[in-house]
């Protein structure tokens, strides 16, 4: 039933899957993205106690889901490169991390931007805050122990191990507003039984999360590319590739 | 529409600096790992290009050699 994954095990044939996925990502990007910034900046209602100042969550949450997303896309693509041995999703670890790390840090530096108006300071060392600026260190720690090494299967076991033990902080990230005392307003799209926001903002907040996850994926697929081709650089089939565009 | 004017839209109700400021990172965050990519891309092609073309003159000048 699961043969017809097979054949992508192959360098070659995941590249072309990338170049076949890419258009339709960045075509959702570009749409949802510019529907969801003008909605949500010039077209949704100012709240009744922040005003226009939060706005700011028409970026904020969709980075920080996606922060949290791409993880956990990382740590699957982790643990299907540690027990299948397979060296496309060893890259797809590397592909993912950095963009990981820029929308976790966009995450992080519209929450200071909310923050200061809101509460009085750019940053408090709160469970929430501290364990997403954690999560920014998992990337950052992801991608500089796979560079440290120069031979790259012992580099993508290695990177692969600390993104599965990473995980531990996404419960963390996740439950913190809960479990500790803190500044952080509570969960406001995923409590589906009290509606914590009215449909005139979480309808924008929709678009600007497919636009997020949208330009992730995109960019993903794009670093995933490079990476096959960097390590397939000496392969006929890229010579050919090359030959032909 | 939220706002009556442009410069009411820039203002943000007094807000500005801080929406402009997330608004504005974002995109800059967006855009810097977007190009980096596009970059890296190139870079790669190109060295792949330089390589086929070192062999090929190799291959060439082995060729003169024998001759």
């Amino acid at each position: 039933m699961w043969k017809w994954l097979h054949p992508y095990a192959k360098a070659d044939r995941a590249y072309q899957l990338c170049n076949t996925l890419l258009p339709y990502f960045a075509v959702i990007t570009v749409v949802f993205m510019i529907i969801g910034w003008v909605w949500g900046l010039a077209y949704a209602p100012a709240d009744y106690q922040q005003k226009d100042s939060y706005r700011i969550i028409f970026i904020h949450v969709p980075s920080a889901i996606l922060s949290m997303g791409a993880y956990s896309s990382m740590a699957i693509a982790a643990v299907i490169a540690l027990v299948w041995q397979l060296r496309n999703a060893e890259l797809a670890v590397i592909a993912i991390a950095p963009v990981g790390a820029c929308v976790t840090a966009i995450a992080l530096i519209t929450g200071a931007a909310w923050g200061k108006p809101m509460w009085g300071a750019w940053w408090v060392w709160d469970a929430r805050l501290t364990s997403e600026l954690i999560l920014l260190f998992l990337y950052l720690g992801v991608l500089s122990l796979y560079h440290a090494f120069e031979d790259k299967k012992a580099a993508g076991r290695a990177a692969s191990i600390l993104a599965i033990v990473g995980v531990i902080n996404l419960p963390i990230i996740h439950f913190s507003v809960e479990w500790w005392n803190t500044l952080h307003q509570g969960a406001t799209i995923t409590k589906f039984d009290t509606k914590a926001i009215d449909s005139s903002m979480f309808w924008p907040l929709m678009v600007n999360i497919v636009a997020f996850a949208g330009f992730v994926g995109m960019v993903t697929l794009m670093r995933l590319k490079n990476e096959i081709l960097q390590r397939e650089k000496h392969r006929p089939w890229v010579r050919q590739l090359l030959n032909r565009g | 529409m939220q706002f009556d004017s442009f410069s009411d839209f820039i203002a943000m109700g007094g807000y500005g600096f801080y929406v402009w400021l997330s608004f504005g990172s974002c995109a800059l965050i967006l855009l810097g790992i977007l190009v980096s990519s596009f970059n890296d891309t190139k870079r790669i092609m190109a060295s792949v290009q330089q390589q086929a073309a070192r062999e090929a003159r190799i291959k060439h000048a082995q060729q003169e050699n024998q001759a």
